[in-house]
């Protein structure tokens, strides 16, 4: 009985070994699935949009044919069927009787060149008759085809394509009248109906305002909030009261509030639907008890004998408060508004009760008219069938992440620099 | 416009009132300042407080319920040419007549005969009741700033104690936002179980909350007489249940392990990394799971339960391989699984802190008698935790249950009434984004039912929550 080997408990001690090591790695597994579900989140985002950040422009020679161009009635005049013609000149194709070549070609070349001659035409008729070169994006299939995410190799009936469309494309290419490029437009439009001229600037201009709005009710209003439950409220029933109240709002569903906005704010004092001021209040009152929350964690962290020193040389308790321990709980507060400002930033369902769920074309610029919002914009997109705005979606997402991560990154460096350990 | 130009002229009034209670607290002391009681300063802001703040509020308030006051005054006498037509009509009538004295665009609806002359006998009313209401406001609210300055300045004098008043308004402000908190709840309450009371007027509460026919579409054709029978929100509850059963399956486990593994196995440089990793997988926006779910899980899991179905057809299990073959994007796995993601953080988080306030002593004991870790963490530390992983759990369910965009993205729009995870099922949430999108009459039984079930899912995520909150605090105050 000497060698350990022999010991009966030898056994059994491998065996509890052995579960220990298992129970070890069911930790490590699930860690593991966790932060590959964030890879396979993030990786797949990227992947699906980082394509819209490039486009393919095209340029033409467009004979303004005075034919077919109604001189008193400038904007009723068919541009686009000018673009098209445009088209097949410069692939040396002739228009066939039943306009299905011109048909085909228009399919390739985006509207907003169409637009772009209206407004030259509009600028200056003297133009009617001349040929100008325009430069416009081309249509969204055709810039899925020169990505690469629309194959030849599928079968013709299951492309949006046909065979000559491509070729058509293939030898636009070829001609070097169409260049790849940054896309700018998706940074400076706002939403549209044509994937190729929707972009993410109109949903960002309306959170930036929605935002502000939301900033300027829940700051305040929570920090007071705070300051009042931490630093001046009597403890009797009604103050825990409060404070359970603002411990269960923090965990109310989103939606609720969205149903009380449409039923109080839209249905009974009659705030204008769908618009930042509107979607701002609502967000506000979801982000007051976090706001709350952070500031009295803020407030409790500066210690009492900072209270004590300036109450003892005389300070009455709202000097105490109001000019000692509120800058000491400064960069707490800040952190804290940053991060319920950047949840709001990501929240959707409230808005869509609220009617911002509208089609908003352009940049918002009023504060009670109607307008869309980053994560709005993105489940709208997503709903839309055509495919290139699935693309647009990833998109984004990614600029959506992308200021999420700014703000994030902001509260942790304010967090980091003037955090003091008492 | 006005009331921001009328808002400016109080504030440059307030400041003037402030200059002159200024100097004459420093003039009431002679110039010598220490022998007042408030520094100068508190004298000026305390008669700037009672000159500009009453006004202003009432301007404000008038700004927020004026619109509403005016309608009802304008409401006050109905034509008899109105009073002939349906409430709907009559509120569009009304709406038209706002829309049209301020200047707006009013609906496409014509008014015709003696309707027209109502509305634009209306439409006048309108513009003077509108006029007069500014008048009135404004002209009150220059009444209160001169009374407040009159009553307040007067009382100015060396030994006034300006701070103590200042800091009472400074009271008074901190306490009425402390009340936002508790209002928002109130007309969170009020207003749900307001519109869901006019919604049971309609549909008996029973059949709303037993009845097993979810079809608010029938319910649009007043005429059908299937009408009735369908708002049974059962299906939605067995569809909510069931994606928060799958999540929980998924994020409870893998949470709780992580947080185990967290807090007990990892070293500190583990840690600092692993733990901002969670944190921004719990910071992405829910609409972006939903985009996740609809556009890369859904098709993948459809592709594998197909290929699966495509070796069962033909062979002994042809039924269920058929089945398998025609699985849609819209399952309710798809939903659970990513949900299950999206609450794997929070479920960790929450784990960790309930863990890690555990008493070290209870670990150190175990390890001290032979234990080893993983007995000590499955034999005392979970045990000593339960009540708070449970607490946890159920915060995680309610966050489930109220979860909005996951669903409405990548679960169905079928009320069905299946425990089957492959089948498409609806639940509370996206039957109220899909009741209330979109355009339609706020009167129907058909958007109301939408804030019967926000009052259900209100019911029951409160519940989940009051008995969670109370469950871990009770467990953190038996170790503290």
């Amino acid at each position: 009985m000497t060698d350990a080997a022999q010991h009966p408990s030898a056994k059994h001690l491998k065996k509890r070994y052995a579960a220990e090591a298992r129970f070890k790695m069911y930790g490590r597994l699930a860690i593991t699935i966790a932060l590959a579900f964030l890879v396979i989140l993030l990786g797949r985002i990227v992947l699906q949009g980082y394509s819209t950040f490039t486009t393919n422009t095209v340029s033409l020679p467009v004979y303004l044919d005075p034919a077919r161009i109604d001189r008193a009635d400038l904007s009723g005049s068919n541009y686009d069927y000018l673009v098209s013609l445009a088209v097949l000149k410069a692939l040396g194709e002739t228009e066939d009787e039943l306009g299905t070549m011109s048909e085909d070609a228009s399919a390739l070349i985006s509207r907003d060149l169409g637009f772009q001659i209206l407004d030259k035409v509009k600028a200056d008729p003297g133009l009617i008759g001349k040929t100008i070169t325009v430069t416009g994006p081309v249509k969204a299939d055709a810039d899925l085809y020169y990505k690469g995410e629309i194959k030849r190799s599928v079968a013709e009936g299951n492309r949006k394509l046909n065979d000559r469309q491509l070729t058509w494309l293939d030898r636009l290419k070829k001609s070097g009248r169409v260049h790849g490029g940054f896309n700018s437009a998706f940074f400076t439009h706002g939403d549209s109906t044509e994937p190729e001229q929707a972009g993410i600037l109109g949903a960002a201009v309306g959170s930036a305002m929605m935002l502000l709005v939301t900033a300027l009710i829940a700051i305040p209003v929570g920090v007071m909030a705070a300051i009042w439950l931490e630093e001046f409220a009597p403890k009797n029933g009604w103050t825990d009261l409060i404070e359970v109240n603002i411990n269960n709002l923090a965990a109310v569903p989103s939606i609720v509030y969205g149903l009380l906005g449409l039923a109080v704010f839209i249905n009974w004092l009659g705030a204008p639907r769908g618009s930042p001021l509107t979607g701002g209040i609502v967000l506000a009152l979801m982000a007051l008890p976090t706001m709350i929350i952070a500031t009295r964690a803020a407030l409790k962290a500066v210690p009492p004998s900072i209270r004590d020193g300036a109450l003892a040389i005389g300070a009455s308790r709202t000097q105490t408060v109001f000019h000692h321990v509120v800058p000491l709980a400064r960069p707490g507060i800040m952190t804290g508004a940053i991060l319920s400002l950047s949840h709001a930033l990501g929240e959707t369902a409230p808005l869509l009760m609220v009617g911002m769920v509208a089609f908003v074309p352009g940049i918002p610029s009023s504060f009670i008219g109607g307008a869309t919002v980053l994560p709005v914009q993105v489940f709208i997109w997503e709903n839309a069938s055509e495919r290139a705005f699935a693309e647009r979606t990833a998109a984004g997402i990614m600029v959506l992440l992308a200021f999420m991560i700014v703000m994030n990154a902001t509260a942790i460096i304010l967090r980091r620099r003037y955090e003091r350990r008492w | 416009m006005i009331f921001l130009i009328a808002l400016a002229a109080l504030l440059a009034l307030s400041a003037s009132a402030y200059q002159l209670a200024r100097r004459r607290a420093v003039s009431s002391a002679g110039g010598r300042l220490a022998i007042l009681h408030s520094l100068p300063g508190y004298h000026g802001t305390w008669v700037a407080l009672w000159t500009g703040a009453p006004a202003a509020l009432l301007l404000v308030l008038f700004l927020i319920f004026g619109a509403r006051l005016e309608g009802a005054a304008i409401q006050a006498q109905t034509p008899p040419a109105v009073a002939k037509l349906d409430a709907q009509r009559q509120a569009v009538f009304y709406s038209d007549v706002q829309a049209t004295a301020a200047g707006k665009a009013r609906s496409a609806v014509s008014w015709d005969g003696e309707l027209k002359t109502a509305f634009e006998a209306k439409t006048a009313e309108a513009r003077n009741i509108s006029t007069l209401g500014l008048v009135l406001a404004i002209g009150l609210a220059v009444v209160l700033a001169l009374a407040g300055f009159l009553l307040a300045y007067p009382r100015l004098n060396k030994d006034f104690r300006a701070r103590n008043r200042v800091e009472g308004w400074t009271d008074l402000l901190l306490v009425v936002c402390s009340a936002v908190a508790v209002l928002t709840t109130v007309a969170i309450v009020a207003s749900v179980a307001w519109e869901s009371f006019r919604f049971f007027q309609s549909v008996s509460p029973l059949d709303f909350w037993f009845g097993t026919d979810w079809s608010p579409q029938i319910a649009m054709r007043e005429d059908q007489v299937a009408a009735k029978g369908a708002f049974g929100a059962v299906p939605l509850f067995a569809g909510t249940f069931l994606i928060m059963a799958i999540a929980m399956i998924l994020a409870g486990p893998v949470g709780l392990f992580s947080a185990i593994y967290l807090s007990e196995y990892a070293g500190s440089a583990v840690r600092a990394w692993v733990k901002p990793l969670l944190e921004i997988l719990a910071g992405v926006p829910t609409v972006v799971y939903g985009f996740f779910a609809a556009l890369t899980v859904g098709p993948i899991f459809r592709s594998f339960f197909n290929w699966i179905g495509s070796f069962l057809v033909g062979g002994p299990l042809d039924g269920l391989g058929q089945y398998l073959a025609g699985v849609q994007n819209q399952m309710a796995l798809t939903a659970g699984v990513v949900m299950g993601i999206m609450l794997i953080p929070f479920v960790s988080s929450l784990s960790d802190d309930i863990i890690n306030a555990v008493p070290q002593s209870l670990r150190d004991g175990s390890l001290a008698m032979g234990a080893t870790k993983s007995e000590t963490i499955t034999q005392v530390i979970l045990p000593a935790a339960l009540p708070g992983v449970v607490g946890a759990m159920m915060l995680a369910m309610s966050r489930a249950i109220g979860e909005t965009m996951i669903v409405a993205m990548a679960a169905g729009l079928q009320a069905k009434l299946t425990a089957n995870p492959l089948d498409t099922v609806t639940t509370v949430t996206v039957q109220i984004v899909t009741l209330l999108t979109g355009d339609q009459e706020f009167d129907s039984p058909k958007t109301l039912a939408a804030f019967g079930l926000g009052l259900t899912l209100f019911v029951v995520t409160l519940t989940l929550n009051i008995i969670a909150l109370t469950i871990v605090r009770k467990y953190r105050e038996q170790y503290d």
